[in-house]
């Protein structure tokens, strides 16, 4: 994966660190409080709500029980439609393709739309290497480049920055990139924003590539989607000559009619919004309309070791709506940066250790970033049991041994024997709380109890985990 | 190596799915539309969605229709508009501004990004998301078309333009046809949340629904 977060510190350092800086603590509460009941709000206007997760669940288990299926009909679709296919078995060699494709058009600078897939395999700092400039142009991606920072939230990445450090970020930087922020930029957002639209579009009209990721590949019609707000998609997807879209291989549903469910789901579950302002849709190449040539390229970077584990697939759901790091405690104690990935919270406590192992400290402390309150499962569109994941990479973690786990092999032992008596679950209580591995009020993992024992405790839902797993597991 | 990568991503779907049980066929308990099959409801609900993610809404005839669009442009101060081929020219027959038709020579990026405005039709739009779509069928042009230029009017027939929900849109929309769904004007919520009309899309959207 990206080689931006070498050198991270383990979960619960960094953790740490990031709870200490009042900045980024209240900027992390004042947004995940807010779109988190702005889409509760969203979510009661569907009486149908249940149903449509329970369907979006389902659609995307039974792809995943088929990939290769549904990839090869998406791949002959794309084809026959005027687009290229490419096959990445890892970041290396989806990099390489991405390169090759750039520099065959001859071009040194693309625009970008924001793609978790490209943040992943560090696709950037690739092109950088090989001479070839590429300018986010989302906003928040916009704002986390200029700054030489790194994302912390999937659908809000400079969530940890507020106005007036953007306006800063703005003033110092934009002139050095291109246009520059105007002499007397205030830190209203109206400016801000218009100072991104102005800087932005001059590398809009002259582009001559884009490269994307998609939200949705419609295997049966050989569709890509992509769900946007601010337009830049639009840009990218529309103005180039060449687009190059990289999306990660679980991003395949089979139907043009399974949309139906996840263009109602998305939205509600991200933005809170009825419907994001754009959706773009296309199908290969269209004459006259948009790029002339289209490559696709398929990534499997780890995707494969997730899908082999049958409790850990269900991650491969995910739709990367962010409703889950929005409700999550530690997430917004802990922040983003904290995961060590472009991965962050609940989704990417589970997702990153299945992706590329457990091997670095990091991310074997990941399974551990969590108090198993479930808030994440309630709100997730597709229904992914995160704790149960947790759970289970946990056990994972610590059959691997180590020093750094020895704590984990014994809390784990505990829990487990009492997940499976439930009877007595008041004892396995009290022993899990002496190796503070499930105990809700504290967060488990190496190092953690320092932390949040010193600084004030997170909020957590009132259910005690006892509670919490009762109803849902019986 | 493009082959090896093939085979070799499949080889891997294809082992780690050995023990994966086979999935039934996903249930669809979920509602057709969360809206009575009304005429007037349904466009009422257009209304009020579209307006509430600040698209400016207006009603007319087909009559009035090249009247309204030449007062729209005249108040945002629109003096050129692109022209996608197809638009009846009978809805800009009361306008005064300078008119690009995008039809044989294809305007560029740059003179999109010097053009005020551009009007055109639809495919559907979709009340209960306050959603207009376009496909590049007739009077609706290429994307770029809608996208460079500040201003958007997009005209809704009400007689046969407008469903309920998504999952009565999709049917109706040819998936090898490059879409775009439009759900206000473009926006932010980047910096603080706070949400800000405006971005790269127009920034003002002017949606038109004829009415019999
Ligand atoms: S895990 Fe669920 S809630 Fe979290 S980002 Fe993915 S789809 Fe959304």
């Amino acid at each position: 994966m990206s080689g931006t977060f070498i050198g991270m510190p383990a979960f619960p350092k960094a953790a740490h660190e990031a709870v200490r800086d009042t900045t980024l603590r209240a900027n992390l509460r004042h947004a995940t409080h807010t779109i988190r009941d702005k889409r509760a709000v969203a979510v009661a206007e569907l009486a149908d709500w249940a149903e449509l997760r329970e369907a979006g669940k389902q659609i995307k288990t039974e792809t995943l029980h088929s990939l290769d299926t549904y990839l090869v009909q998406l791949e002959e679709a794309v084809t026959a439609a005027g687009g290229t296919v490419h096959w990445a078995a890892d970041a290396a060699e989806a990099n390489q393709i991405v390169t090759d494709l750039v520099k065959a058009t001859g071009e040194s600078e693309v625009v970008k739309v924001k793609s978790m897939a490209t943040q992943e395999i560090g696709l950037n700092e690739h092109l950088e290497a090989e001479g070839i400039r590429a300018y986010e142009t989302d906003l928040a991606e916009l704002i986390v480049q200029l700054g030489e920072d790194r994302p912390s939230h999937i659908l809000v990445p400079a969530i940890h920055r507020n106005r007036g450090e953007i306006r800063d970020i703005f003033t110092s930087e934009m002139g050095k990139w291109g246009r520059e922020a105007p002499d007397d930029l205030t830190d209203s957002p109206v400016e801000l924003a218009e100072a991104a639209r102005l800087h932005l579009r001059e590398k809009f009209l002259r582009a001559k590539v884009g490269i994307s990721g998609a939200n949705f590949m419609v295997a049966e019609t050989g569709t890509l989607v992509v769900v946007e707000s601010e337009g830049n998609g639009r840009m990218c997807l529309t103005l180039p000559e060449t687009l190059i879209s990289v999306v990660g291989i679980e991003k395949v549903v089979p139907t043009w009619r399974d949309l139906e469910v996840f263009l109602q789901t998305l939205p509600r579950s991200s933005t809170a919004e009825r419907m994001n302002p754009y959706t773009s849709t296309w199908t290969g190449t269209t004459d006259g309309d948009g790029p002339s040539a289209f490559h696709l390229v398929l990534l499997d970077n780890g995707r494969t070791d997730a899908l082999a584990d049958e409790v850990g697939r269900q991650a491969l759901r995910c739709i990367r709506c962010s409703a889950c790091l929005n409700v999550c405690p530690v997430y917004e104690r802990a922040g983003g940066h904290a995961y060590g990935s472009v991965y962050p919270g609940p989704i990417g406590a589970i997702l990153t250790p299945q992706l590329r192992g457990t091997t670095s400290e990091v991310d074997a402390s990941l399974p551990y970033a969590s108090s198993l309150c479930g808030a994440c499962y309630d709100v997730c569109p597709v229904a992914i049991d995160i704790p149960e994941v947790l759970v289970h990479l946990r056990e994972k973690v610590a059959g691997q041994g180590g020093k750094g786990h020895r704590l984990e092999k014994v809390a784990m032992k505990a829990a487990g024997w009492v997940l499976d008596h439930p009877g007595v679950l008041a004892a396995g209580e009290r022993a899990a709380s002496k190796t503070r591995a499930l105990h809700p009020r504290k967060l488990p993992g190496p190092g953690a109890r320092q932390w949040t024992e010193s600084r004030d405790l997170p909020e957590l839902p009132a259910e005690p985990f006892r509670d919490w797993w009762k109803k849902n597991r019986t | 190596m493009k082959q090896n990568s093939r085979a070799r991503v499949l080889g891997r779907i294809r082992q780690a799915l050995l023990d994966a049980p086979p999935s039934p066929e996903p249930a669809r308990d979920y509602l057709t539309a969360h809206t009575a099959d009304d005429e007037a409801v349904i466009l009422d609900l257009l209304h009020e969605n579209l307006a509430d993610y600040r698209a400016n809404v207006h009603r007319t005839t087909e009559t009035d229709l090249p009247a309204l669009v030449a007062k729209l442009l005249d108040r945002h101060g629109a003096q050129t508009i692109a022209v996608p081929p197809g638009l009846p020219i009978a809805w800009l027959s009361e306008t005064t501004a300078r008119q690009h038709h995008d039809a044989d020579s294809l305007l560029t990026p740059h003179e999109l990004d010097t053009t005020h405005a551009v009007v055109t039709s639809c495919a559907l739009a979709i009340a209960e998301t306050g959603t207009i779509v376009l496909d590049g069928g007739p009077g609706q042009g290429r994307r770029a078309l809608t996208l460079v230029p500040d201003l958007h009017i997009c005209v809704v027939r009400a007689k046969d333009q407008v469903v309920g929900s998504v999952p009565q849109a999709l049917p109706r929309l040819d998936p090898t046809r490059p879409q775009t769904w439009i759900s206000g004007p473009s926006a932010t919520s980047d910096i603080e949340l706070d949400r800000v009309e405006g971005v790269h899309g127009p920034r003002r959207l002017d949606v038109v629904i004829v009415t019999r």
